[in-house]
Parts: structure tokens; sequence; C-alpha cells
């Protein structure tokens, strides 16, 4: 059935929130990536089966729905059950029947499935209780995790297409630009633009043809926030490029996915299918007379695509390579006709905006910096995962709230925001408000919103060279700051790292960085030297240890860190024996290990598997001086 | 028309002039690698970045901009030689000068901004290649695609597809003739030409029997222009020959 009218969309609505309602019960059963790596799926059928062996789907109104993902992967494969609102975590197959009998039908909690926190050990049964969860405010992931991705009318029920038929049917293209303009919406995809004045320069735009088009190319290292919401609500990404296409005029989109996210290619596949059926894409838009229409395209596996005329050159079948912007692709993008690019998030929000209204958007944020964000929070954290909320969220209450703080306790030692191209973030900053603004000033950036933490054992020069590698290899090629300096640059930090690095190399990673910065094509060359000089900025005096003292403070790059067993610490496990990937370890159960220097590669391997914190790490330079 | 000022100097130039094409009307020179007129500008090289000024802007705001594809518009100021501009191109050439440390024309740009010697790790293998893009893009523009560049960043290279002989190269050679430091080689006679692990046979001029051009770009220039393949066979020696007699005929007519 193809809606007609506001009075069809709303019967739909109206409907699909009846059904909603008669699921007096709910396992909901995270399905996103992670969870499924870690055998969500088996778990979900495992639900099904057993709830219809029971008859209880009939008796009790009790419905197993597989979600989008929760943002708590490290803990899947998660299940939340509603209404109680419990959460369990590390779900097996096995646990199901037991599950089953005790807590959905007894409403008893199973301990040992329940959350516990790392920070104080205590277990928390209500999901949003947990941390992690209660500090968060989603706007973009506002349904992920409570609907099937695979089910539109799912979505609807919790709204979705809500803001669409507000648009469609009370709103002129004009009032929708005022309204985005009013909400402060900035481009989530790393810059910051503002999403009303790129849509008001397309719309003004003469062209044939008008395009409107979705970056899903999320490449950094770390990121995962727009593949959950693809995968997760694809329907938010919809309706806000369907809003989109009629705040411009345009008729024709594209979501260009990486291809390395099959799960998010199927859903939206799901979505745009289902969505055309219900008349909510294609032609005659809820019976308002506006066509519109996307296709997917997929990536071809380079970071660089998701640059936003590298992006469009790939959509056009040509090399994936950025070209100068000097004319804006609002003005000549896709096919050099007007072009609207956004990414994933802010597609995702444009629904709520329309749907709540732009000041309830700008009411959340900071000045100039309005809205949610969503960020993935990995690295040495205790709660990895994504996260959303407000502008302006201090770092530390991210890392250590919402976190739950370094792993093992350890000391914090740098955030690195921002993918590759973002920048360090040292402990002095921790109590920075995160927003577009205040990262910049920081040196880093907000980018795709990875947050990656690192704890002391983080050796600074060693985390820029790992973000240059990273670059080197995707990097174009077609200009020559960014291809021949990147090359450079890499050479140079092997240098420091092997303990080769003089005070001329500081001198021409700086000067190299700032040719890179000034000289580059496009983003991904001028930007590409913020990890190195975020780093050299407020760990200096690392670079300056490798180079004086040919020392890493850290204890991390291998050719100037030897590794010893404190005796008095050792209690002779044999543990570091068996982790030895080189023999060069003796010693016998119980008694005092040794660790042979002229056979230890400094691989590290007994350091994190020592039971009793017995190993440490000097300078190797020191082996040298000692036979001297 | 729009009127703008290149080191000083006002000069007007026609609608969808590039920043480049300002710099040349006012007499300034501004270096490039990968810039040819003919071909759409590329902006790879970053060698002919200047600094750029629009009415607005606070007056000591600058913004870097490549003048080979950037627009001339009106009443903006243009500084081709400003510390960090040339900074910039010196950064430039001292990276390709490590890669490319054999290359005379490199040599030679890097001298004339101050560089005898490169400070990075030169080239172990070193290239006379500065992946300009020039020869890829005269091969796309007369409508051939024969070669491209393959793989990203450090690895990136100019190729045909799977690095074996072309099958669309017409053996034209116009890639060896628009590379500016010779590095696509090639051998050609009257009677066959060789590039890219190909060799051509020659179109012959039935009169003289000297070769202009291979068969096979004598067909494809034929299809693409709608001129007789028979045209392409004439060598210019023939061409001269009868145009002299041309211009004979008419003097005896009058």
């Amino acid at each position: 059935m193809r809606i007609e009218s506001r009075a069809q969309f709303e019967a739909v609505q109206a409907e699909a929130k009846r059904r909603e309602e008669g699921r007096t019960q709910k396992i909901l059963v995270c399905c996103g990536t992670g969870c499924l790596a870690s055998g969500s799926k088996q778990v979900a059928e495992a639900f099904a089966h057993e709830v219809t062996e029971r008859g209880l789907e009939a008796e009790v109104g009790l419905f197993v729905k597989t979600t989008g993902c929760h943002g708590f992967c490290e803990r899947g494969p998660l299940v939340v059950f509603q209404p109680s609102g419990i959460l369990y975590t590390k779900v097996k197959p096995t646990h199901v029947a037991q599950i089953v009998e005790k807590t959905v039908i007894g409403g008893e909690v199973i301990p040992r499935l329940v959350y516990k926190n790392p920070v104080d050990g205590g277990r928390i049964p209500q999901y949003d209780e947990i941390p992690f969860y209660k500090h968060q405010t989603r706007v973009a992931m506002r349904n992920i995790g409570r609907i099937d991705p695979t089910d539109i009318h799912d979505a609807i029920a919790l709204g979705a297409y809500s803001g669409l038929a507000r648009a469609l049917f009370e709103m002129t293209p004009e009032q929708v630009l005022d309204e985005v303009e009013t909400s402060g919406q900035r481009g989530r995809g790393g810059a910051g633009f503002r999403t009303a004045r790129k849509w008001r320069s397309c719309r003004k735009a003469a062209g044939e043809r008008r395009f409107v088009l979705c970056n899903g190319d999320e490449g950094d290292p770390g990121a995962f926030k727009d593949r959950s919401i693809m995968e997760g609500d694809p329907h938010s990404v919809l309706e806000g490029m369907v809003i989109g296409a009629y705040a411009v005029g345009a008729h024709e989109g594209y979501l260009y996915v990486r291809d390395e996210y099959p799960l998010a290619v199927v859903n939206l596949t799901i979505a745009i299918a289902d969505a055309r059926k219900l008349g909510l894409l294609g032609e005659n838009i809820l019976g308002t007379g506006f066509d519109f229409d996307v296709r997917i395209s997929r990536g071809g596996g380079a970071f660089v695509c998701g640059e936003s005329s590298a992006l469009m050159r790939s959509l056009e079948g040509k090399t994936g390579e950025p070209r100068a912007k000097y004319v804006h692709s609002t003005d000549k993008g896709l096919f050099d006709q007007p072009t609207v690019l956004n990414n994933v998030e802010t597609w995702a929000g444009i629904g709520a905006i329309i749907q709540h209204g732009g000041a309830w958007f700008a009411s959340m944020g900071t000045e100039k910096s309005k809205g949610t964000k969503a960020f993935s929070l990995v690295g040495k954290v205790k709660n990895t995962g994504l996260i959303e909320l407000p502008m302006g969220t201090t770092l530390r209450h991210i890392i250590f709230d919402i976190g739950g703080g370094i792993l093992n306790d350890r000391p914090f030692k740098a955030v690195q925001t921002g993918g590759p191209s973002g920048g360090c973030v040292p402990e002095s900053l921790l109590d920075l408000p995160v927003d577009f603004e205040r990262l910049t000033e920081a040196g880093s950036m907000m980018g795709s919103g990875g947050m990656i933490v690192m704890d002391d054992r983080t050796c600074m020069v060693d985390v820029a060279r790992y973000f240059l590698a990273f670059l080197t290899e995707e990097s174009c090629g077609k200009c020559v700051p960014c291809r021949e300096g990147l090359t450079q640059m890499l050479h140079l930090y092997d240098d420091l790292i092997a303990g080769r690095g003089t005070d001329a190399h500081l001198a021409k990673i700086e000067r190299l960085a700032a040719g890179m910065q000034l000289g580059s094509l496009c983003e991904l060359g001028k930007s590409a030297p913020n990890p190195v000089l975020s780093t050299l900025r407020y760990f200096r005096d690392e670079y300056v240890a490798h180079i004086r003292d040919h020392a890493c403070p850290a204890g991390i790059c291998r050719d100037l860190t030897a590794y010893e067993i404190v005796p008095e610490d050792c209690d002779g496990c044999h543990a570091c024996f068996k982790a030895c990937p080189v023999d060069a370890i003796t010693g016998v159960t119980k008694e005092l290990h040794v660790i042979h220097h002229e056979a230890c590669i400094s691989c590290g391997a007994c350091f994190d598997v020592c039971p009793n914190d017995a190993i440490r790490t000097f300078p190797k330079v020191r082996l040298s001086t000692e036979v001297v | 028309m729009p009127s703008l000022t290149v080191d000083g100097t006002r000069v007007a130039v026609p609608d969808g002039a590039t920043l480049l094409d300002a710099a040349r009307t006012a007499g300034v020179h501004v270096p490039t690698l990968c810039h040819f007129d003919g071909l759409e500008p590329w902006g790879g090289c970053r060698l002919c970045v200047v600094d750029l000024w629009r009415p607005g802007w606070d007056p000591d705001w600058f913004k870097m901009v490549t003048a080979c594809n950037h627009p001339a518009e009106d009443g903006v100021k243009v500084f081709t030689a400003t510390e960090r501009v040339l900074e910039t191109r010196a950064v430039v050439l001292d990276l390709l000068l490590a890669r490319c440390p054999e290359t005379p024309l490199i040599q030679r740009l890097a001298r004339e901004h101050g560089i005898e010697r490169t400070s990075y790790t030169p080239n172990p293998e070193p290239t006379d290649c500065i992946l300009c893009g020039l020869c890829t893009r005269v091969c796309d523009h007369i409508g051939v695609s024969a070669i491209a560049s393959v793989d990203r960043g450090a690895g990136r290279e100019i190729a045909p597809p799977f690095h074996e002989a072309p099958p669309d190269c017409v053996g034209c050679l116009a890639c060896a003739e628009i590379c500016p430091t010779d590095c696509i080689p090639f051998t050609t006679s009257n009677a066959t030409r060789t590039i890219w692990g190909r060799t051509f046979e020659m179109l012959r001029d039935p009169a003289t029997g000297e070769a202009v051009i291979t068969t096979v770009q004598a067909e494809h220039f034929a299809a693409r222009s709608g001129v007789p393949k028979t045209y392409f066979e004439s060598s210019d020696s023939s061409k001269r020959r009868v145009m002299a007699e041309t211009f004979a005929r008419l003097g005896q007519a009058k």
C-alpha cells in the first residue's frame, strides 16, 4: 500500500503503535555487527524458539525483536527486557531457557548475566542506570536498539517519518531551511559546516539536476558510529535525505556506503524497498507530488573516498581522487550539478529536528556547536562502545564517568580524537568541553567522532608514527605534499623510533608539517600532520628523550627498550617463560626467572602476561654503556 | 570580465580565466609542472601555489590556492612570491628532488628555489616520473585512455591496465611528447613504432614512403573526426608539395 495522504500516514502510524503496544513484553536482542560476531544471531534464534515452544507470544504478548547496535559492543551479545528494563550481557544460547524461565516468566534477575560495573564491582541490572547509558542523550541514535531495523512499521511506531510528514504537509522548502538553520546543526562528518548554509547554497545554485548524497564511507580506525546508524536505524538516514531533498529541490540521491559494511548495505536496501512500497520514497511521496529516490553505491575500499570531491568522482565511476574545491559542490558537485553531501549522522538528526523543532535541538550543546554528537569510545578505557552526548560534554566526563576510567586503573596519558588526522589531547586538557571549536583550538578535531583513549604504556612518537603509516597507505597520491610528504615523514619517524633521531629531525618534521598543511590539495593531506603537531605540542619531552637519551619513556619502541625481571616481585609463576616467543627467558617454576638480553626482541609479551607486574622496562642504551 | 591585481599589477582577464592566466597577463611567472594549456587544470604538483586576498578579508589574512585552477575573481589580490608561498614551493621541490634526484628538470627548478640537494631521504630507486598525470590526462583527452595511474599513495605509478601491453593504445606518442621529464620510452621509424610494450605498424605516405602516424592512430582519428583515413597518410613533405602545386596552379590561372 502506498500512503497518499496525511490521514493515511497517521493511520499507518496508529496501526504500528497499536501493534507495538500489543507486545506487552519484549526481548530485544542486539544484532549489530559487534554482537553478531559474538553470536547474537544464535541467541535471538534460541529466544524465538523458546518463546514459540512455550506458546508465550500468544499467552503473554511476548515478542522477540532483533535490533541494531546498543553501543556497548564489548559486553555483547546484549539482551534487553521490556518493560522491566533489565540488561543482560554476554548472553549465550545455552542461557536462554533459564532466562525465559526465571527472568521472563518469574520476573527474577540472574545476577551473573547482569552488567558488572568495572569501577566498583557492583552489579547494575537496569539498562538506564548503567553509567555508560545513563549519561547519554540520543538524537541521531534515538531509535537504535529499540527497533528492528528491517521492519519499517517498527520505526514508524517510534516516530520515524513524522518529521518528513511535517515537512511535506506543513512546511515549504524555505521553512524547512529555516528550521534547520534554527537548529544550528553542523555537519557531523568532521568539518562542521552549517547544514542550513550548505542546503541554501545548493537550493540557490543553477543546474538541470540536483543531488542529495549521504557519506557513509566511514574509514577512520576505531570509528563506527555511521555503521551503527545505517545498520540499526536506516530509516533515520532516509527520512533525513528526503527532507533535505525537499528543502533543496532535488529528486535524486545516493548513499555512498563502504563495502566493508555489508550489514549496513543489507539493512539500507531493505529500508529503501520498504519505504518505496509505503510511498515514503520514490514518486509522489505521501501523495504530495514530491519525487525523490535514492540508490546505494558501495565504496571500493579507499579511505580518501570519504573526502567529498573524491566521493563524488567515485560515484561518477572515476578514480576516487579529490579535486580543488574552489567551486563548491553545492554549485558543481556530482556530474557538475548542484549537490548536497552530508554525513550519515547529520542526516539521521534531520528527521528529529523537523519533528521536534530546531529550537529543541539548539537547546542542547554549546554556543557554536549545537545538539548532540556520537562518539566511538575505544582504547584503554573500561567501557568501550558507541555513545551520544550533548556537545560541550567534557573529555573527563566521557572517559571517566561513561568510560569508567582507564583499563586496569593505569594512569591516563592522552585521548586521540578525530581519526587519523585528529590530534592527541593531554591530561591537562581533560576538562575541555568537546565541541568543534575547542577541539580545533587544542590542535585536534571533531572528525568522525572517534576517541581513542591511551594510558601510560603508550609512546606518543609511536602513536604519531602509527597514524602517519595509516595515511601513507591511504593517501591517494595525487598531490606531491601529501604523497611524498607522508613518505618522508614516515622515514623521519622510523629514524626516531629506532634511536637514529637528531635535533635536525625535529626541525625537518616541523618544516615538512607546515608545508603539507599549506600545500596539500585536500583535507587528508592538510590535516595529516595533526598527529605530529599535537604530539609535538604536548609531548615534546618524549621526542627529546628518543633523540637525546635514545630512550622511549613509555617503554614501547622496541629498538630503544629492554626488559628485566624485578627479583623481589617474581614468584616464579612461569607465565613469562611460556609467553616468550624467542626463548629469551630462563627459570623453573617457583624460582626467579631471568630475561637474556642478547636473545630478547623486546616484544613485551612477558610484560603483558606477568600477573605480579614483576617485569619492567629500561632504556636499551643502558645495556651497551654497562658493558663499556 | 574580472579585474584583479597580481603582485601589484592590475589586469583584466576574460570570464572563466584562472589566476594563472591572470599572472601570465600581468607578465608574472608562476612555475608549474602538471599544467598544460588545453588540458583541464589538475592541481596536483602544487608548484603554482599563490596567496589570495579577497575584498572584505582582514588585510593580513590570505588563502593559499593553486593558480592553475582557481578562478580569477573580481577585486582579489594575488601574491605570487610571499615568504610562505616560496617556502611551500621549496618544500614541494625538496620532496620531488628526493623522489627524482637525477632528473634535470627537477634539479633545475629546485636550484632556482635554493635547493642543491634534498634534505629528505633520496629515493633508493630514482625515477624521472613526477606523477604529474599529464600523460594519462592527454590520453583521456584524445579519447583513448590506454594508461592510467594505478595504486595509491607512495605506490602510485603510471601504467597500462594490469601492467600489460595496453590494448587501447593507438601509439600516438602524445603521452611521451607531453611528459615534462621525457620519462616514457619509445622508438619510432618509418616502419614501426614501439611504446608501452606494443609495436605498431606505421601508416606510410604512398608517395614518399615517410610515416607520420600509426595505422591504428589514423583509424582512431578518422573515426573520431569523420575525416577520411587517407588524409592522415600524407607526410609533411607530401602536404607541402600538394600545397605548392596548388598555389602554382592558382598562379598560372591568374
